[in-house]
């Protein structure tokens, strides 16, 4: 009955994502569907994060580059005039995968700490090449000089329709994760990360399975590195900084590790909180450390795990 | 005649300045049931780590089934018809006793680049587990997460996943160990009915478990093979008693023996 309760928890939250451009439009607070929406791109970052997290027991602490990647890719062609989505946005998730599958080989063969400094490292390389193209604003990033068009179909300088199309992709990268995790591949990565020796010992070699994971979760987040700079519509190569890498890793941690959509719940949370207390305070990172670090101690599965169904592997 | 199942030759391993294998030859018939005996810290484990290919030999080759397997590794090997079980429980210790039997099924059937259909509905890799892990004994226990499982029914379960991927060579690194008497006796009486159907090299200080289940017996000491024969030829062996001349097994031996 777990799942049951689950698949009601996350057919509850589509729900209310579902109305809350009508909502805010009744109440004239348009500004919340441009921050659910940011929230839905960064909630889209977490979950593939979650893929290798979660379920591979890899730390990445280099996630931005993914995001980056697709911002760039989406930039750079807009900056030439190619402003088909489609297209865009498919180099933007390539792209990506490529990046992933080169960090990937090497951090791969490595774990713990130096898998962490690795992805940090890689991520690092990328900032700084980011800043180093003056072609396309250095240090300063340009402005995105027009969102991805999609053949007049939907138009995303219009916040409610692009609000509908970033909800759709995150719930149809939450549905593709749990189908994942849940095939033969996934059950493969699960079983490497709870005991590598005995995989081995039954003919798995962790790796290609692995390295495979690694590659879809660059791809996933390429995607929401794609949106998040039509989001914006401005390019900087702070996407790639590594607070940001830290910021999505701690989503996932927030949002309860090994839960899919949980990620989500703390994307939300997050980006809400610091919405929030920014307009209280200029001080607000000193409210929310120490209310993020309490949310971690007391809720050990994280948010998802407070949720009915929510400890459901 | 033809060539035996599995060939160790010259097998040498040390760690710095201790020879935990020191020349080992070694060769197990198909269908035998090989015992590995010795003190401890004698090299049973590092042996058999070579032979899993979870360890690289410093020196010596390995053939099994005719084809040499010296540099291939745990997973290659493992796809080869090798299973081992490990002296310390080695589990999927976060999934249920049929998930961990379904995994070693799973790893059996090929590559596992199968991204959508859901791996526990999947008939054709719980079926199979579930009759290995009758066969096993744990059939009732099959939805139980195996943290969960007494110690007992955790060992059982780890020589079931070998079982289930459908080996040509069991190594069995100490299954009985830990094990309460009852438990053990049921264990061992398994492994019997696995004799002759199943090549088998076992390490075990267990004496009586020894001498029902092997066909050969090797004399492991000081990382070297002191003796190979059949258990009627190990015990009447002297160099075997002075080896084991104060140990406890002396007496587990002599205990054996009355029986
Ligand atoms: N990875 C390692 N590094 C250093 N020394 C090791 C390592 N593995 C084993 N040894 C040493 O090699 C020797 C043989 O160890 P091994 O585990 O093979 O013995 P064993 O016969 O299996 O003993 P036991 O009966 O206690 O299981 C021991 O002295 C052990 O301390
Ligand atoms: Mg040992």
């Amino acid at each position: 009955m777990r799942s049951r309760a689950r698949k009601l928890v996350l057919l509850a939250m589509l729900a209310l994502l579902v109305l809350v451009p009508p909502a805010a439009a009744l109440l004239h607070q348009l500004f919340y569907v441009d921050l659910l929406r940011r929230v839905m791109i960064f909630g889209i970052a977490a979950v593939s994060l979650d893929l290798i997290l979660g379920y591979g027991g890899m730390v990445s602490f280099g996630h931005a580059a993914y995001l980056g990647v697709g911002a760039y890719a989406v930039t750079v062609l807009a900056y030439y005039g190619i402003h088909d989505g489609l297209l865009q946005w498919a180099v933007a998730i390539g792209g990506s995968m490529l990046v992933a599958l080169a960090i990937g080989a090497v951090s791969i063969r490595t774990s713990g700490i130096y898998f962490i400094m690795i992805t940090l490292a890689f991520t690092q390389m990328l900032y700084y090449l980011g800043i180093s193209l003056d072609v396309f604003g250095g240090d300063n990033g340009m402005r995105l000089p027009e969102r991805s068009q999609f053949f007049g179909l939907i138009n995303l300088n219009n916040g409610t329709e692009f609000y509908y199309l970033v909800l759709t992709i995150l719930a149809a990268v939450v549905l593709l994760v749990q189908r994942l995790v849940e095939s033969r591949f996934g059950m493969a990565i699960r079983a490497a990360k709870s005991n590598e020796a005995r995989s081995r010992a039954i003919g798995f070699s962790p790796y290609p399975y692995k390295l495979a994971a690694f590659v879809i979760s660059g791809g996933i987040c390429g995607l929401a590195g794609a949106l998040l700079v039509n989001h914006t519509a401005y390019l900087t190569p702070d996407f790639m900084q590594w607070t940001r890498s830290g910021e999505i890793l701690f989503m996932v941690i927030l949002g309860g590790v090994g839960t899919t959509a949980g990620p989500v719940l703390g994307a939300f949370t997050l980006l809400v909180l610091e919405d929030v207390l920014s307009g209280w305070t200029e001080h607000w990172q000193i409210i929310l450390g120490p209310l993020l670090v309490l949310a971690v101690l007391f809720a050990k599965r994280g948010l998802a795990g407070l949720l009915p169904g929510g400890r459901g592997g | 005649m033809a060539e035996a199942l599995l060939l160790a030759r010259g097998l040498c391993k040390s760690f710095g300045a201790l020879r935990a294998s020191d020349n080992i030859d070694f060769d197990l018939l198909e269908g035998e049931t090989h015992a590995v005996i010795g003190p401890n810290g004698a090299g049973k484990t590092t042996f058999i780590g070579q032979l899993s290919g979870d360890l690289h030999p410093d020196a010596g080759t390995i053939r099994f089934a005719g084809e040499d397997v010296t540099s291939l590794r745990a997973p290659a090997r493992a796809r080869r018809g090798f299973a081992r079980s490990f002296q310390i429980t080695s589990i999927y210790r976060e999934f249920t006793a049929l998930d961990n039997v379904a995994l070693a099924v799973q790893a059996r059937a090929g590559h596992s680049f199968r991204f959508w259909r859901r791996a526990r509905e999947e008939d054709v890799l719980r079926d199979p587990a579930r009759r290995v892990l009758e066969e096993v004994g744990l059939g009732a226990r099959a939805g139980v997460l195996a943290a969960n499982l007494a110690h007992g029914e955790q060992r059982q379960l780890e020589v079931a996943m070998a079982l289930a991927t459908g080996p040509r060579l069991l190594l069995l690194d100490e299954p009985v160990a830990g094990m309460g008497s009852d438990e053990s006796q049921r264990m061992v009486e398994f492994l019997s009915r696995l004799k002759g159907r199943q090549s088998i090299i076992l390490v075990e200080h267990d004496m009586d478990a020894v001498f029902s289940l092997a066909d050969r017996i090797s004399v492991l000491v000081y990382g070297r093979i002191i003796a190979t024969g059949t258990p009627q030829e190990i015990r009447a062996n002297a160099d075997v008693r002075r080896a084991y001349l104060g140990d406890d097994v002396q007496l587990a031996w002599a205990h054996a023996e009355r029986r």
